[in-house]
């Protein structure tokens, strides 16, 4: 009788076809969750088994060995060396590449001698053989004495044969007992001691809490303590006995590999994959490429997403029209139409350019280009204190700051993880684009320069490298700042390429199409109805007030003009209003009015809503009925109550352009900063220094200007 | 004569791990297969040098010029 729902997890090496497999097993019913009490991603989704029984698949973050090099690596071991887990497996499918037997057997023995019941899923079988290697996998079993099933997890062929294994392995657990590397034959009074201290039975599992209780979150801190103690009283040696282990493991690997694999490759023949390396970092070539593929993205993002992205608008603006006409007008009208689908489409708008960016990210990394960029880029990101593997954020920060934040786990290094992380913000985000559009249009002529380039499109790449710039001095100045111990590395494995699997491009960027309309969305749209809510009514009757004033002084006026000035006064007098009057002192010096200020505080949570506020406010405030005027329109028509001329110039655009370009405006940002980091510290600095660039910058850019 | 470390190698040179100057950073090479005795070989250099690539253990492993020369062989 099985277990009703049992765990399996999938444990590998990177790039050992781990996530291939797990595609393969549940498809689109996975779902991306946390890890309890970590922030590291969890993959899982249902496996039936058998008639009756539906499993639970676990995706285990890649790792090369038990011992863990990066945040993300860590949360394996910390499962497997726990058997109380809620996520601790009932089997732990092994999956083994071929094609890289010894590395990947490393890994193996590893898992096996932790004592979980495990299952080799030897994949790669073909790559392997293309290489002129083939495998034995009776042999192989026959060797470690542990089940084996051949694979091929891209074509999705053994899967029969794996669940048999996995179902055997569920009903009677095997698990042999012989350690292919016992530590108590070297230190056997450490590991008595630590087995009787913490009623362990596995020497193995004893030697990992002596080795790793720092890092293990199951341990209180009376039991770290005690094991530090343990340590002392036998002088072990960690770094010592883990390269001896390491070497002990590899000399026996080494015989079983011989044993079961047949290499009849002739030595010394370059494979098309090194000979493509050849190119792809070459000193001219490689930065050529890699420049190009850049060039590449924004195109897509910013042209090829730009048809999808208008026919979302005008899809939105049919139906706020046929909302408005079809529902009674009223204040729930207006709240549903200004309000809600407003702030909906604000949201909507950005899916064809996030979907673009990471289809192209995705497709960079699985075709395993991406981490040719990491080499290319290591040398040059390591002068501004980051490291190669910063340029996945860096980039992908250009659509948003909030998964590129989680792409820095794989930074293996805590001080160059933080950095990457405070620094990534400055790429300007998808969030900015609206705003940027919307005013290089207001103040930027659309003509050709060298009769090449637009004039228009050169500005917004002025403001897009002003961000990368940026980004790379403020590391570059945190670097000076925060000291580390701990030393900055760069080891990777080079992946041999692959043609992409277009089902795992398809679900990445389905996962973040969908992350990011619920996280973003609820916030966005949560925040347009409070603003509508407080730009629609006032303390009091000030409004109404308001109202009978302007009525009163400028009866004389024509009714249009008359109504456009009572809608004015009564966003004057509004909640929204006032907040603006109130900060109205402190942006006044970078050129801004209240109406701005209300823009700015409310896109203070996610700076996409400001062109949403800016269109409330403006068509509140305008009172006349104007179908099919843009929000463009009613800027430029904006007068400056001063000096009567168009409120719009120049210099206050280009100080609201600056000021976005650095600004910290967004809570999620703020929030992935906190969540990644466990501390409030950063954010807060993050913030900080991320909103005094911006006033000073944007200072500096309205006086000049002026 | 201090000794020679694979970040001296030439593209193409191939030569076998003595051993490492560094134990920590030895930790982490050892994992990934670069074992005493073994053979390592210089496949490919990024733009200005640094980092490097190299085949060992049957695939190919990209590293720091820094990091490499932990790495001792023998000439």
């Amino acid at each position: 009788m099985l277990k009703s729902s049992p765990t399996i997890a999938l444990v590998g090496n990177p790039n050992a076809g781990k996530s291939s497999l797990f595609n393969e097993l549940t498809g689109l019913r996975q779902k991306t969750g946390n890890f309890p009490g970590v922030t590291v991603d969890k993959k899982s989704g249902p496996w039936s088994i058998d008639s009756q029984t539906i499993a639970t698949v676990v995706d285990l973050p890649g790792i090369y060995s038990i011992y863990p090099k990066s945040l993300d690596e860590q949360i394996v071991t910390d499962i497997l060396a726990n058997p109380a887990h809620p996520d601790y497996p009932d089997v732990a499918v092994v999956v083994v590449d071929a094609s890289n037997l010894h590395r990947n057997l490393l890994l193996f023995t590893q898992i096996a001698d932790l004592g979980v019941p495990v299952v080799l899923a030897l994949n790669m079988l073909d790559v392997a053989h293309e290489e002129g290697k083939d495998v034995n996998a009776v042999r192989l079993a026959m060797l470690l004495n542990v089940p084996v099933v051949r694979i091929n997890a891209r074509k999705g062929d053994g899967l029969d044969h794996l669940k048999k294994a996995v179902i055997d392995q569920i009903e009677k657990p095997s698990v042999s007992g012989k350690l292919f590397f016992d530590p108590a034959l070297e230190v056997a009074d450490l590991i008595t001691e630590t087995k009787t201290q913490y009623q362990l039975d596995n020497n193995y599992l004893a030697l990992q809490y002596v080795i790793q209780h720092d890092g293990f979150t199951f341990l209180n801190r009376q039991q770290q303590v005690g094991l530090d103690a343990i340590i002392d009283k036998h002088h072990f040696s960690e770094p010592t006995f883990q390269a001896g282990e390491t070497i002990s493991r590899y000399k026996h690997i080494g015989t079983i590999v011989d044993a079961v694999v047949t290499d009849r490759r002739p030595s010394g023949q370059t494979t098309w994959s090194q000979k493509l390396d050849r190119v792809l970092l070459h000193p001219v070539w490689g930065y050529a490429i890699f420049l190009f593929v850049l060039l590449l993205i924004f195109q897509a993002i910013f042209a090829w997403a730009q048809p999808f992205m208008d026919g979302i608008d005008s899809g939105v603006a049919w139906l706020n029209g046929q909302l408005k006409e079809s529902l009674p007008a009223g204040p729930l009208t207006d709240l549903l139409t200004d309000g809600i689908l407003a702030g909906i489409g604000g949201i909507l708008v950005f899916i064809p350019q996030i979907a673009f960016l990471f289809l192209l990210v995705s497709l960079l990394e699985e075709s395993g280009y991406m981490s040719r960029v990491m080499v290319i880029m290591d040398r040059i990101m390591r002068k501004f204190g980051l490291n190669g593997r910063s340029v996945v954020p860096l980039i992908s920060g250009v659509a948003c700051a909030v998964p590129a934040i989680m792409a820095t786990r794989s930074i293996g290094t805590r001080r160059d993880r933080l950095i990457t992380i405070l620094v990534t913000p400055l790429m300007s985000c998808s969030a900015r684009l609206p705003i940027y559009t919307i005013l290089i249009a207001l103040v930027v002529p659309s003509q050709r320069v060298l009769g090449f380039f637009n004039l228009q499109g050169l500005a917004l790449m002025v403001l897009y490298l002003l961000g990368l710039i940026s980004a790379l001095l403020a590391a570059y100045v945190l670097k000076l700042f925060l000291h580390s111990k701990e030393r900055s590395f760069f080891i990777m494995e080079l992946p041999t390429f692959k043609l992409p699997r277009w089902n795992h491009v398809g679900l990445t960027v389905w996962e973040s199409v969908r992350a990011f309309v619920w996280e973003a969305g609820r916030v966005i749209l949560a925040i347009s109805i409070v603003l509508w809510v407080l730009a629609s009514y006032g303390p009091g009757d000030a409004m109404d007030q308001a109202e009978t004033r302007v009525r009163q002084q400028n009866a004389t006026l024509p009714a249009q003009d008359l109504q456009n000035r009572i809608a004015s006064e009564r966003l004057e007098s509004s909640y929204a209003g006032q907040f603006g009057h109130f900060i109205e002192p402190v942006i006044r010096p970078l050129g801004y009015d209240w109406k701005i200020g209300i823009a700015l505080l409310s896109s203070f949570a996610a700076r996409e809503v400001f062109v949403g506020t800016m269109s409330t406010i403006y068509s509140i405030g305008d009172g006349a009925d104007d179908e099919g005027v843009t929000i463009r329109d009613r800027l430029r028509q904006e007068r400056n109550p001063n000096t009567g001329g168009p409120m719009y110039t120049p210099a206050l655009a280009w100080s609201l352009l600056i000021f976005y370009v650095f600004a910290m405006m967004c809570m999620s940002t703020l929030a992935a900063t906190q969540r990644e980091t466990k501390s409030w510290k950063w954010p807060a600095l993050q913030l900080v220094y991320m909103m005094g660039l911006a006033y000073v910058a944007a200072f500096a850019t309205y006086q000049f200007l002026k | 004569m201090s000794k020679r470390s694979v970040a001296d190698l030439k593209i193409g040179e191939q030569a076998t791990i003595q051993s490492f100057s560094d134990q920590l950073m030895s930790l982490k090479l050892l994992e990934m297969g670069c074992l005493p005795g073994a053979q390592i070989c210089l496949t490919a250099k990024a733009p200005l040098g640094d980092p490097i690539c190299l085949k060992v253990a049957g695939y190919c492993l990209a590293m720091r010029k820094s990091e490499a020369a932990t790495i001792l062989i023998n000439s």
